[in-house]
């Protein structure tokens, strides 16, 4: 019995010292990599997005887009979106394929000239159909996307937070660093600072209304964008999440994006 | 009362001194909080309604400010590998200039073209070093005839470029003060950066924010250079006309503590200085000098008549202190009539002079004669040259009466005729002369590449989503080709263009295609997906407001006067009321807001002045204690800012911001040495009962020394502020100068005729 003490001590002794000697890029990449690992497996999964966007005189405008995501093994996820409003561009569609290490494969098709268009570009920085949101803002959040480094403990909104900046590996983004804030209990972004390519605040997004789904995926119902340097802000609602809806490659082919209503 | 004050001041004099030392000192702490203001927008009142359309415009676009990098290499070619990748550093650089929030080059550019079925959206020049002769010439081609770069980003000619980064400055409440100058100073390092690695590019910095930046470099060198040839020719003055050092040294005190004190109180009320307002310690320091003459000569003369010096400073008080008191009020009023116009620096500057000439005054009267007391003053006996000569004046005034009377008129009419040929011209760019890199990197640039004038337009189409609607587009283009043709116009920057091209792309880039979309939903969508296409910064958010109903149109005008820009913005409402009325909208920009400044000044300020005008008759009337010599009085007091237009039209035909005070500023002034002249032939007329005549010869033999070296200092004090840089202090400065000669003039040559033909 002493002797399993002991063991034990020996183990707990070591786990700590070993703890005490992780470094900080080693702690933020542990805890990107945790907070991947509890959203996997969750197949597939269909929403319907709002955005409001304001600019600074507090004059507001609206779109509406649904968005089907397929889980990827090993590369970033497809996903499909297809907008609803304002109505002239209602049924246009976008088809992407995300990468973590080479440009995103993404097509279009715009109803009105009847055709499928690649979109051969690097940007995924510039804004989302005018919103505070970049592409690559609500893009899937690939763990090897980024270089990590847990920089401390906070408390946000009454949580303990992980405190962990990532910087884009991608020299197209429009970002030199992004600050985390990761509620230990859940793994789950609650706020992120954005600073642009000076290093200088320039967006803070904040996750609000955590629900959670098959009893383990946590989605936030609301995102809140604000830009510090240009006063505009934007909302992000998200309804009808479903998830296991059945979907597979063919769904997310760029012949199937002519036929999505 | 005023024998008694000198009697009461000699008796005090220690005390006096002790007192208004202190009150001095503690006014002058204030001096600690004078900050300068670093935006052209500070000329514009918050009511002002071009600068409340441009404030709109802007809130509903992106509210900024711009640095503009002009590059010239040197062997005349742009297209060249060297260049480029100058370009492409310097483009990359200009993203870590603080506030910056995009950057625009012709390597940035984001070209778009057709590749099968793909759209290809990416930079322009994405990097030069493998570039080959034919890869140079494409890039040249594309970029010498993209109409959104010709005339803004490239010159035709491929000549000069420009590498134009975008600010968003913090709001004016959370601004520090210190965010110009980092800017200014981040992107002059690249320029220094740039030069070094490539000897072979001349780089010219300008834009917005280097004009705010401007304004207190300037402000400071006024300070640094006027300020202290100032000092010199009062002193040397002084030591002329008073020939006691004694009297020197104390007037320039007086006049130290009155700068000191003006200067404090303006830090202490919050009042930041601006180039206009920077100029008030030259003008406070000009106008002391007068207080301090009148009383000293007074003093002087009596010493050496053989008076002891109390006797001598208490009957220099007794005649003096009235006078004195009436020409500050009335200089302060001047001064105060500023507050009537439009842009906030006169007013501070009125503010600021008035104070220093309230103070002044009380120093004058206090510290002056108790220093003159305790100090020693030595006076060689004897009447001095000044007086024989004034003498000799008088008579020739008094026997040439008619001629002057006449003669004068005559010139005063033969000026007034000249006065409409001014024109009214605010073009800020002219407010900097040659001295001022800022001028001439500006000149440099509306010569080779673009200009910096603009006027913005936001076009609405009434509905959301509305700037895709076919014919909202056709109207669009419409003005824009309009605009395109008016000789004034340099470039003008239009959504269409970037829809005609995204309609050449998505069918297979046929010249054909390159028109506008005819169907609302095909425009929508192709904006879609340009905007999904582009990068960071890059963005259409400066062009389409949030709700995509309206687009923001900018023209770039070459460098023309403000008529012109304002009867080329009439054109162009006359255009759109007839074509487009649905979509109308001002013109509104930095340069449209300058254009209409002059106008509403001028007319802000005709109240303004009439205002000065009717309390200074009437103080003249109260203290002369006569409604005919006061109203007499408004001739020679309103007949030299008459004359001063009426040469400046002959001479120079330009007149804008700066000058719009002067008639209200110089008012002040140029009735001091009316009241001087009219109290003391008054005094002779009621006095000793002398005949109009001898009661002339009287006011010249007792005053006329004194007003003419006042005079003489005030000319001197304002056209060393000719000297400034800055325009708007430099014509103020010569025209309050011309002015103040003329009133100077009138009241020598004119009032004594006039008060012998009307005084019977």
């Amino acid at each position: 019995m002493k002797l399993s003490y002991i063991m034990l001590f020996a183990v707990v002794g070591l786990y700590t010292i070993q703890a005490q000697a992780e470094s900080p890029q080693e702690k933020g990449l542990q805890i990107a990599t945790e907070a991947d690992r509890r959203d996997q497996g969750f197949g597939d999964s269909i929403a319907t997005m709002q955005m409001v966007l304001r600019n600074k005189r507090g004059d507001e405008s609206r779109r509406e887009v649904r968005v089907r995501t397929l889980e990827v093994d090993n590369d970033g996820d497809k996903s499909m979106s297809v907008f609803d409003a304002p109505g002239d561009v209602k049924g246009t569609a976008f088809l992407t394929f995300s990468h973590i290490n080479k440009p995103d494969d993404q097509w279009i098709y715009l109803p009105a000239l009847k055709r499928v268009k690649r979109i051969a570009s690097k940007n995924k920085s510039g804004p989302f159909m005018g919103s505070e949101f970049a592409y690559e803002d609500i893009s899937s959040d690939e763990v090897d996307k980024y270089t990590y480094k847990f920089l401390r403990d906070a408390v946000w909104e009454g949580m303990d937070c992980f405190v962990v900046e990532r910087d884009p590996i991608d020299e197209n983004s429009g970002y030199t660093r992004q600050v985390v804030w990761y509620d230990k209990v859940e793994y789950r972004p609650q706020k992120v600072d954005y600073y642009d390519r000076k290093s200088e605040l320039l967006k803070t997004l904040v996750f609000h209304e955590y629900r959670q789904y098959l009893g383990k995926y946590w989605r936030a119902m609301r995102y809140e964008m604000v830009n510090h340097q240009t006063g505009k802000s934007t909302t992000l609602s998200w309804k009808k999440y479903a998830f296991r809806n059945g979907l597979t490659d063919r769904d997310f082919d760029k012949n199937t994006l002519k036929r999505q209503r | 009362m005023g024998k008694s004050y000198g009697e009461w001041l000699a008796r005090w004099r220690y005390l006096v001194l002790l007192f208004v030392i202190a009150m001095v000192a503690a006014a002058a702490t204030g001096v600690q909080y004078l900050t300068f203001k670093t935006d052209y927008r500070v000329f514009f009142s918050a009511d002002n309604p071009q600068l409340q359309a441009f404030e709109q415009l802007q809130n509903t676009y992106t509210k900024s400010d711009n640095v503009l990098f002009v590059l010239a290499p040197k062997d005349g070619n742009v297209f060249t590998k060297e260049t480029l990748s100058s370009i492409i550093s310097l483009t990359k650089a200009g993203w870590q200039i603080p506030y910056s929030i995009r950057v625009d080059s012709i390597t940035n550019y984001q070209h778009t073209e057709a590749d099968g079925d793909n759209l290809v959206v990416g930079d322009l020049v994405p990097d030069a070093d493998q570039l080959d002769d034919a890869a140079l010439a494409r890039i040249r081609d594309i970029a010498t005839h993209d109409p959104l770069l010709v005339n803004w980003l490239i010159s035709p000619d491929g000549r000069a470029t420009g590498v134009n980064v975008t600010v968003q400055l913090p709001d004016p409440e959370q601004q520090t003060g210190k965010e110009i100058s980092r800017v200014t100073a981040f992107a002059r390092n690249l320029v220094d950066k740039l030069q070094a690695s490539n000897p072979d590019l001349d780089v010219y910095l300008t834009g917005m924010v280097i004009m705010n930046n401007t304004f207190p470099e300037i402000s400071i060198r006024d300070q640094q250079t006027l300020v202290p040839i100032m000092f010199a020719v009062v002193v040397i003055t002084l030591i002329l006309l008073l020939r006691s050092f004694t009297a020197t040294v104390v007037t320039f005190l007086v006049i130290v503590c009155s700068v000191f004190t003006a200067l404090g109180l303006a830090g202490g009320l919050g009042i930041a200085l601006t180039p206009p307002s920077a100029s008030s310690p030259t003008i406070i320091l000009t106008l002391a000098v007068a207080d301090c003459v009148h009383i000293l000569v007074s003093f002087l003369h009596s010493m050496r008549h053989g008076l002891d010096k109390t006797s001598a400073m208490v009957d220099s008080l007794r005649i003096n202190l009235q006078p004195v008191f009436l020409t500050s009020l009335t200089t302060a009023i001047g001064f105060l009539s500023m507050n009537f116009s439009d842009a906030p620096p006169f007013r501070d500057l009125g503010n600021i002079v008035a104070m220093g000439v309230v103070a002044a005054f009380f120093i004058a009267i206090t510290l002056l004669p108790a220093l003159m007391l305790i100090l020693p003053v030595r006076v060689k006996p004897g009447a001095t040259r000044h007086s024989r000569y004034m003498d000799r004046f008088a008579e020739f005034v008094v026997e040439r009466r008619n001629f002057l009377f006449y003669g004068l008129g005559f010139i005063v009419v033969v000026l007034v005729i000249f006065i409409p040929r001014n024109e009214l011209n605010d073009e800020f760019i002219k407010y900097f002369d040659h001295s001022v890199d800022f001028r001439n990197a500006t000149d440099f640039s509306s010569a080779n590449l673009t200009g910096i004038y603009t006027i913005d337009y936001s076009l609405s189409s009434g509905e959301s989503g509305g700037i895709s609607e076919p014919a909202f587009l056709k109207r669009v283009e419409a003005f824009a080709d309009w605009y395109e043709t008016q000789p004034e116009v340099l470039h003008v920057n239009t959504l269409t263009d970037i829809m005609k091209r995204l309609n050449m792309n998505m069918h297979a880039d046929d010249p054909a295609w390159y028109r506008l979309p005819r169907q609302r939903n095909l425009a929508a969508q192709y904006l879609l997906l340009y905007e999904m296409s582009l990068p960071y910064g890059l963005d259409l958010n400066n062009q389409i407001d949030v709700d995509k109903s309206a687009t923001r149109l900018t023209v770039t005008v070459k460098n023309i006067s403000s008529n012109e820009m304002l009867a080329l913005e009439h054109r162009a409402q006359a255009w759109l009321r007839t074509n487009a009325p649905e979509m109308r909208a001002d013109g509104a920009s930095p340069s449209v807001m300058f254009a209409h400044i002059g106008y509403r000044n001028i007319r802000s300020m005709l109240t303004g002045t009439s205002v000065a005008l009717v309390l200074i008759s009437l103080i003249l009337v109260i203290a002369l204690r006569s409604v005919k010599i006061g109203l007499v009085s408004l001739i020679p007091n309103l007949a030299p800012a008459a004359m001063g237009f009426g040469l400046w039209g002959l001479l120079v035909g330009e007149v804008g911001l700066g000058l719009s005070v002067v008639t209200g500023m110089t008012l002040g002034i140029v009735v001091d040495d009316t009241v001087h002249f009219l109290s003391k032939y008054l005094r002779a007329r009621r006095e000793q009962h002398l005949t109009p005549p001898d009661a002339v010869r009287y006011a010249f033999s007792t005053v006329g020394t004194a007003l003419w070296v006042t005079s003489l200092v005030l000319i001197a004090g304002f056209s060393v502020l000719t000297l400034s840089p800055f325009k708007l202090n430099s014509d103020m400065g010569l025209l309050t100068a011309i002015t103040i000669a003329f009133a100077l003039v009138a009241d020598f040559l004119f009032l004594p005729p006039l008060l012998m033909k009307v005084d019977k």
